[in-house]
């Protein structure tokens, strides 16, 4: 199948195109100078400086490899497109080049930095991308669904518009229904000094509730001394550090962590969620000026085999489906948890493929980076830029995708239902929770 | 509850009550709690399909509820909890509910003293507060950071004035939030407000704002400083000059401004939780001269002792003079008070205490195998415990008392202070 | 002006301004980045750590280890066969060597026999016509190549290509000789002043993503 790409040009969205309709050339060329000539200039300098234009990158990214090796998608081609000209023209780039530019920064890229791996000099385009946002941010042509998600999380503290009593509320909910299966079943609210804060995305308690529940329950059952928060700061998520608004970034990551050290907890256990985890561990954090978690994060992949591996959970029974292993960009080359997170899934399925390539050379799942969050306009845009994962998941001729992020979820199914997969995608969470062994509740 | 003068200050220790002994079987009991004066402790118990009630030194009350949380004694001593009742909600304040009930309660906040509690509602699908019982006479589509003046007399919350569609970022953008006082908000609005505060009168408000995606400020009184910034964290008065002042980003680093001015250059990877001293002649702060250094710095001027991962809890003494904190270095924690790291590191310490008369500091410790204890002026109490609250000291300041949980029972132990180091 | 005095001044004043433009262009561009990274950018250092410095450096220099050097065998050959012979011909030739030791250093170091070297110029000349014929056809490549690049590689293999005919005698030898001399000299002067001077940044990018993916994010940059 070749994509169409002359259909890439009629995507409208209503972000970039009314802001652009207020743009005018100086303040463009104003906001590039300044935001090219001041922030992150020593990563930007050596970026662009030793970059050969060999094109080795290309092969990294799924864009590329899913539209046929067509070089507009490779790495250093997005580069070429956006950032390039902005360097060589001191700023004096047309109104309809932002356009291309944001469309291109936003929903061609999900700063997934497999390309990082594949240079030879380790440039971070995912970076040189994070800084077009940026430039597109303060133009004010960041996509409206993606803008919106963040001024959700301006006004709120959490990316859903999750009001303060929609939050307790759900999780009251979630506590009542469990102890009809748990009947000692709590969710301990602002329990301070507990051994575990646990944190979740805000789509969690506006959609997908059974989420907490499962993660509440296997918590219940390994006798984990956990809260959660009653206030804000219980959602990790973080579209702000997508859409380049770094200093809302530095707020919610305040407000995150400052919630758990005052409920004096050893560490924060983050749900199944990749992007989250890049904001709090590795990009939020240093706004703020820590170099290291003031409060430690473990993603729940880790904390799962910790809890596996020390036999407070135990497999009660396998499921026989052959199953592949999906890494989230962010687990794997964020953080290297491809393992544990093998050997968490192999517990309950045993029957488990590769799919190639795997772990740290994982293909991103095309809905990260904020991808996703551009809405249902930029839908088919990830979706065919994702070919090479339909291809990949086909080659496993696996029934089940066992996939530990949020945004993992999104992308697959829609590639899965696209391509006409007929895989099912789990989380860990989910496997675990039906699986394990449940002294804990009322017998059946 | 007596004035903390009244209290029973003889040393020594007194066995409040036996954990195992309960006037009622309960299906659990939640976390303990302990009154300021330690001669109670309170939690939440489940009592089967009876639903919950609170037991109070092992003794259950009689009356019930479908669902409680948010036990805690507020600094009069009285005890007060969120309690559910026909799917309706209120606030239960030692034996009685506030007559008003309501869709959702919850954020109790206390004055300083105790005297008034607040609380955060929703009704209708409408938000707003409740003041010792009392609704705010218009509540709003959506309201959060809540808070009541240190007095008491006053409470205020960021509150949505503008409807907005689903995903419309231009509404947005107009500016659809404002600030309310006693539910009444400012004529003005802006794209975002954050934490109000109030000034010692309770008169004034103020709060940070963003006008557009960049540039933030700080509104007064809803009128905002001219000067923007890329950032801005939360202000407060002067209590003594009623000046403002507010940590604010430019080019990157972080500074201090008052009235639109800055005070401390802009040298910091951040500086922020500021508190002015009683008397409002000192300013402190907590800030990154480093980029990974934290400490403390007062009117400018930044402590020599850092911490790697993080200092927080800062506490200013009541002369002004003095301040303490929590530092952080790698996995273990310690406390800097005076620009002073006290010897020993521990797996938690929650934020420490003065003595009235600024003389002595201490602070609950969390130690190897979740034990407890306090540190006092830099010594640690002879002795840990399963469970431990915040050390108080005597309103003189010669005496602590811990409230504690050993061997399975709740006790209150008073010591006479030992001598601080300097 | 006679062949003479341009021979003088062209391994004289031009010499020493090539090399001390190449020497000082490179110490600048470590010290300028060194700089921008600690005023502008300090999380950079913050992360740095030595350990994963080397280790990437030593993953990345070794041919096959990494995943794309796997991925492409033959652009990996012909890479390091072009940077190898790069450094190491002109360093240890014998003829260069004897310049160094009989002029301004007065040192002599080992020398590759002129057999070797005169092979590796002809493998550094091959391997620039495979980059340039690489960039016209790999869509890839060629997207993101301009006329510049080209030139780049033009002249990346000008002084192996004037070393060679002049070594082999090829041509008028004074000629060429001056010819080689000159190409040598922008060579090294260009370096600090196109993307050459990944010579000096690469290793610099390379460390520090090396530590980011080593020491932050626990996974491999290979
Ligand atoms: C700057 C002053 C330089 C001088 C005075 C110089 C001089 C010479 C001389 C005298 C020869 C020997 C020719 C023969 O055997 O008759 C030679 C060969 C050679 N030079 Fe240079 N050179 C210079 C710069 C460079 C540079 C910068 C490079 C490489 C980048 C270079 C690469 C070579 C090579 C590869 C050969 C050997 C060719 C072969 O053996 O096939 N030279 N040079
Ligand atoms: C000593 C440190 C050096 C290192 C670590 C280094 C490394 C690299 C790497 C990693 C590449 C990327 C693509 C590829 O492998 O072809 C590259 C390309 C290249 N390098 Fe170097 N290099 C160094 C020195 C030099 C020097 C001194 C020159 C010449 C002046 C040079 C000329 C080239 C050229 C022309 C390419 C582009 C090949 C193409 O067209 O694709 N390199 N180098
Ligand atoms: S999607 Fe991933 S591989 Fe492609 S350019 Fe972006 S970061 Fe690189
Ligand atoms: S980013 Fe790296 S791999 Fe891609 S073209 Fe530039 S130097 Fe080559």
């Amino acid at each position: 199948m070749t994509v169409d790409t002359q259909e890439k040009k009629i995507i409208e969205d209503p972000g970039i195109d009314q802001g652009a309709a207020k743009l005018t050339p100086e303040k463009i060329a104003q906001v590039i100078n300044t935001t090219l000539g001041t922030e992150n200039l020593a990563r930007l300098y050596a970026y662009t400086k030793t970059c050969v234009h060999c094109g080795l990158c290309s092969d990294a990214c799924h864009y590329f490899l899913s539209h046929d090796r067509d070089p507009k998608y490779s790495p250093v081609g997005k580069i070429k497109n956006t950032l390039w000209p902005m360097i060589k023209n001191k700023g004096k780039v047309s109104v309809e080049f932002m356009k291309e530019a944001a469309r291109i920064a936003h929903t061609e890229c999900n700063l997934c930095r497999r390309c990082v791996q594949y240079c030879p000099f380790g440039i971070d385009t995912a970076f040189m991308i994070s800084t077009v946002r940026r430039i597109v941010h303060k133009l004010a042509l960041t996509p409206q669904y993606i803008q919106d998600t963040a001024h959700s999380h301006a006004a709120t503290m959490n990316q859903m518009w999750v009001k303060e009593d929609e939050w307790i509320d759900a999780l009251m909910w979630q506590e009542d229904e469990a102890r009809d299966e748990f009947p000692d079943f709590r969710i301990p609210l602002d329990k301070e000094g507990s051994d575990v804060y646990y944190s979740v995305i805000g789509p969690e308690p506006k959609f997908r509730t059974q989420l907490i529940y499962q993660a509440a329950a296997i918590f219940h059952e390994a006798g984990v001394d956990f809260t959660m928060p009653s206030g804000t700061g219980w959602d990790n998520s973080d579209m702000c550090m997508f859409t380049g608004d770094f200093e809302m970034m530095g707020r919610l990551k305040r407000d995150h962590y400052e919630s758990a050290m005052k409920l004096k907890v050893n560490k924060i256990v983050m749900g199944e969620c990749g992007h989250a985890y890049r904001s709090v561990y590795d990009m939020g954090n240093r706004w703020l000026g820590w170099r290291e978690m003031p409060v430690p994060i473990i993603h729940s992949i880790q904390y799962f085999y910790e809890l596996l591996m020390a036999g407070k959970i135990k497999v009660a029974s396998t499921i026989d489906k052959l199953a592949t292993f999906h890494d989230p960009c962010n687990t794997v080359r964020g953080m290297g948890l491809h393992e544990m997170g093998r050997a968490v899934a192999k517990a309950f399925v045993p029957n488990m493929v590769e799919m190639y390539p795997n772990r740290e050379h994982n293909y991103c799942c095309a809905a990260g980076g904020g991808v996703i969050n551009c809405g249902p306009p930029h839908k088919m845009t990830r979706v065919h830029g994702n070919k090479i994962k339909a291809e990949q998941l086909k080659a496993t001729g696996a029934e089940l995708i066992v996939a530990p992020c949020h945004n993992c979820h999104g992308g697959l199914e829609d590639i899965v239902h696209h391509y006409k997969l007929d895989m099912e995608i789990k989380f860990l969470g989910d496997i675990i929770y039906e699986h394990m062994v449940k002294t804990k509740a009322v017998e059946e | 509850m007596q004035p903390a003068t009244a209290w029973d200050w003889s040393p020594g220790k007194k066995d409040i009550w036996d954990l195992s002994k309960h006037s009622r079987e309960a299906q659990w009991h939640e976390e303990l709690y302990a009154s300021p004066d330690g001669e109670k402790t309170a939690s939440i118990a489940k009592y089967g399909d009876e639903g919950f009630g609170i037991c109070v030194n092992g003794q259950a009350q009689e009356r019930l509820f479908e669902k409680i949380w948010n036990l805690r004694f507020a600094p009069d001593g009285r005890l007060t909890a969120i309690v559910q009742e026909e799917m309706d909600w209120s606030v239960l304040v030692d034996d009685e509910v506030w007559p008003e009930e309501y869709a959702f309660v919850w954020g109790v906040q206390f004055s300083q003293t105790g005297g008034t509690i607040a609380a955060s509602i929703q009704q209708d699908g409408e938000y707003g507060m409740v003041v010792n019982g009392e609704a705010w006479p218009t509540l709003y589509q959506n309201a959060n950071n809540f808070v009541l003046a240190k007095d008491g007399s006053a409470t205020a919350a960021v509150v949505q004035v503008k409807n907005i569609p689903q995903a419309d970022i231009w509404t947005y953008k107009e500016g659809c939030f404002s600030v309310a006082i006693d539910g009444n908000a400012w004529d003005t609005s802006f794209m975002n407000c954050w934490t109000p505060v109030f000034d010692a009168e309770a008169k004034r408000v103020a709060c940070q704002v963003r006008h557009t995606l960049y540039d933030y400020s700080i509104v007064v009184d809803g009128q905002a400083w001219s000067s923007t910034f890329p950032s801005v964290w939360d202000p407060c008065f002067n209590p003594a000059t009623g000046a403002v002042a507010a940590p604010v980003r430019m080019a990157g680093k972080w500074g201090m401004a008052q009235d639109n001015e800055l005070i401390w250059d802009a040298k910091f990877f951040n500086c922020w939780n500021q508190q002015f001293s009683a008397d409002g002649k000192n300013l402190w702060a907590i800030v990154a001269p480093k980029f990974g250094r934290w400490t403390l710095a007062v009117n400018g001027q930044v402590w020599g002792k850092t911490f790697g991962t993080m200092v927080t809890d800062m506490t200013v003494a009541p002369d002004g003079k003095h301040a303490a904190a929590v530092g952080k270095e790698g996995d273990k924690y310690a406390i800097i008070a005076n620009d002073t790291i006290w010897v020993g590191w521990y797996d938690m310490v929650w934020k420490p205490v003065f003595s009235s008369d600024s003389h002595n500091v201490a602070a609950k410790v969390k130690r190897a195998g979740d034990r407890y204890t306090v540190v006092i002026n830099g010594q640690v109490h002879n002795e840990d415990f399963d469970q431990c609250w915040d050390p108080v000291f005597s309103p003189e300041g010669t005496k602590v008392m811990l409230r504690v949980v050993k061997d399975g029972k709740y006790s209150r132990i008073v010591i006479p202070v030992p001598s601080s180091h300097h | 002006m006679s062949m003479h005095t341009l021979y003088n001044l062209v391994t004289g004043p031009l010499a020493w301004a090539a090399f001390a433009i190449f020497i000082g262009g490179m110490l600048a561009k470590f010290i300028y980045l060194t700089y921008l990274a600690k005023k502008k950018d300090p999380t950079v250092f913050a992360y740095l750590s030595t350990k994963h410095v080397i280790r990437s450096w030593f993953m990345w220099s070794v041919p096959f280890v990494a995943k794309n050097w796997r991925l492409r065998p033959l652009f990996t050959v012909v890479t390091f066969a072009f940077h190898i012979s790069l450094l190491a011909a002109p360093i240890f030739l014998m003829a260069h060597v004897m310049m160094w030791s009989e002029g301004v250093l007065g040192i002599s170091f080992w020398t590759l026999p002129d057999q070797v070297a005169d092979w590796m110029t002809v493998i550094v000349i091959v391997c620039c016509v495979y980059f340039a014929v690489r960039r016209m056809i790999v869509p890839e490549a060629k997207y993101v190549t301009d006329i510049k690049d080209f030139l780049m590689l033009i002249l990346v293999a000008l002084p192996f290509i004037t070393g060679f005919l002049a070594y082999h005698q090829i041509g008028d030898y004074k000629v060429m000789i001056i010819l080689h001399i000159v190409s040598g000299e922008v060579w090294l002067a260009m370096i600090p002043f196109t993307w050459l001077g990944h010579m000096i940044l690469g290793p610099m990018v390379r460390g520090y993503m090396g530590s980011e993916f080593g020491a932050v994010r626990h996974v491999k940059d290979w």
